[in-house]
């Protein structure tokens, strides 16, 4: 008999198909597992309403569990609370530095116009010395940096509250 | 027809027009990353529109989905403001449209997540963050060109004095909203016309801007009787679904 704690482990196997080096679980998107004698109900979460990557998400998930032997695997999707990036865990910050995208800062409001711009320091050379390019970057979820010291263009996984 | 689902359709018709305007910048952005950047904010909008369009057709009960409502209405069954309707005109026009509808969408959804119904403060507290991410960036277009070369002051003051007569329709509210109001679905709307004002008010001025005079309005919109734009718009949005009913990719 399958457990909460071994589903959540084949979880860690489901990769977001957008920043292939985080899990859904380093993701925070996965919000709840339920087992019972019939079913297995994984609740997940949207990054940001439009995210392209859910379906997707939704079909990883029900394969995987599939490819483990769990049947009637049920994934839904809920909007509340909300998805933050303070729940992305810490391991998943790392392995974003890892892979060349800066992890979120901790930022001020978002319509707090006129605010000094925060520091995304460069995953590459580590220089804080960086600039921002444009709020908006490859996917909803990410911001386009340059690091002014070794040049590098970088994308910031932008802080979401 | 049920004033949740009236109001709902007028918030994701709003979502759905605008976030079809934005994506007709695909590919024409006047830089490589403001193309991106709309259909950045495209995308986040018609996410929005998607989820308050489902809620919609559930609320509704006649079995609808999310896409039988984006695509299969009449243009009179469309409840969007005015505003999001008008054409994309040149960056600066684009900028100033979003930036008008942001600094409204921004005391709106800040209230609305406090709504009496679940499902509609959930969607309100999803999209309030994407807000803040959509106003400052519109906020500081709106500056750098307003603020920047006399051809850009000019050309967006322009601009600002072709969408003023439109932007009063955002604070437009009828039976639909008293309705929800009083039975706790929404909260209370007090103050939102002043905080739209407050945060239209503080980015002309950054920018130098100022707002036109003639005080001449615009509405319909959420009657659905539209401007001729709205025609033009649903005939590419809708013409996949009308050609070949039901077709999916």
């Amino acid at each position: 008999m399958v457990t909460e704690k071994q589903i959540w482990a084949y979880l860690e196997d489901v990769f977001d198909p957008e920043v292939p080096v985080l899990t859904v679980v380093d993701l925070g998107v996965v919000r709840s597992v339920e087992l019972s004698d019939e079913s297995c109900k994984i609740t997940i979460t949207p990054t940001y309403s439009g995210c392209p990557a859910m379906k997707r998400i939704e079909d990883d998930i029900i394969e995987k569990m599939e490819e483990k032997g769990v049947t009637n695997t049920e994934v839904d999707l809920v909007l509340a609370p909300a998805w933050t990036t303070d729940w992305i865990t810490e391991e998943g910050k790392n392995k974003l530095r890892e892979y060349g995208i800066a992890p979120p800062q901790d930022e001020p409001d978002k319509s707090v116009l006129f605010a000094d711009p925060i520091v995304v320091p460069c995953p590459r050379c580590k220089s804080k010395n960086t600039r921002l390019i444009s709020q908006f970057g490859s996917t909803a979820c990410k911001a386009h940096y340059q690091c002014n010291e070794c040049l590098e263009p970088y994308d910031y996984f932008k802080c979401l509250r | 027809m049920n004033s949740l689902v009236e109001y709902l359709l007028r918030l994701g018709d709003d979502s759905l027009i605008i976030g079809h305007r934005l994506s007709e910048w695909c590919g024409h952005g006047p830089i490589l990353e403001e193309d991106i950047a709309m259909t950045n904010l495209s995308l986040d909008f018609i996410g929005q529109a998607t989820e308050l369009f489902k809620y919609a057709g559930v609320v509704e009960g006649k079995g609808r989905t999310e896409d039988d409502i984006a695509f299969l209405r009449f243009d009179k069954d469309y409840k969007n403001a005015l505003l999001v309707e008008q054409p994309n005109g040149d960056f600066g026009m684009t900028m100033m449209r979003q930036f008008i509808l942001d600094a409204y969408r921004l005391p709106l959804f800040k209230r609305l997540v406090n709504s009496g119904d679940a499902q509609l403060a959930a969607i309100a507290a999803k999209s309030l963050k994407e807000t803040k991410y959509h106003y400052k960036h519109s906020s500081e277009w709106v500056i750098r060109l307003g603020d920047g070369t006399e051809e850009s002051h000019q050309r967006i003051q322009e601009s600002l004095d072709t969408l003023w007569r439109y932007a009063a329709e955002l604070l437009y509210n009828d039976e639909v909203d008293a309705e929800l109001i009083a039975n706790g679905t929404i909260p209370s709307m007090d103050g939102l016309e002043e905080e739209w004002k407050q945060n239209v008010d503080a980015v002309l001025q950054e920018a130098t801007l100022s707002i036109p005079t003639n005080n001449w309005k615009h509405e319909g919109g959420r009657k659905g009787m539209h401007s001729e734009h709205l025609g033009y718009i649903l005939t590419e949005l809708q013409y996949m679904q009308r050609s070949y009913p039901g077709l999916e990719w």
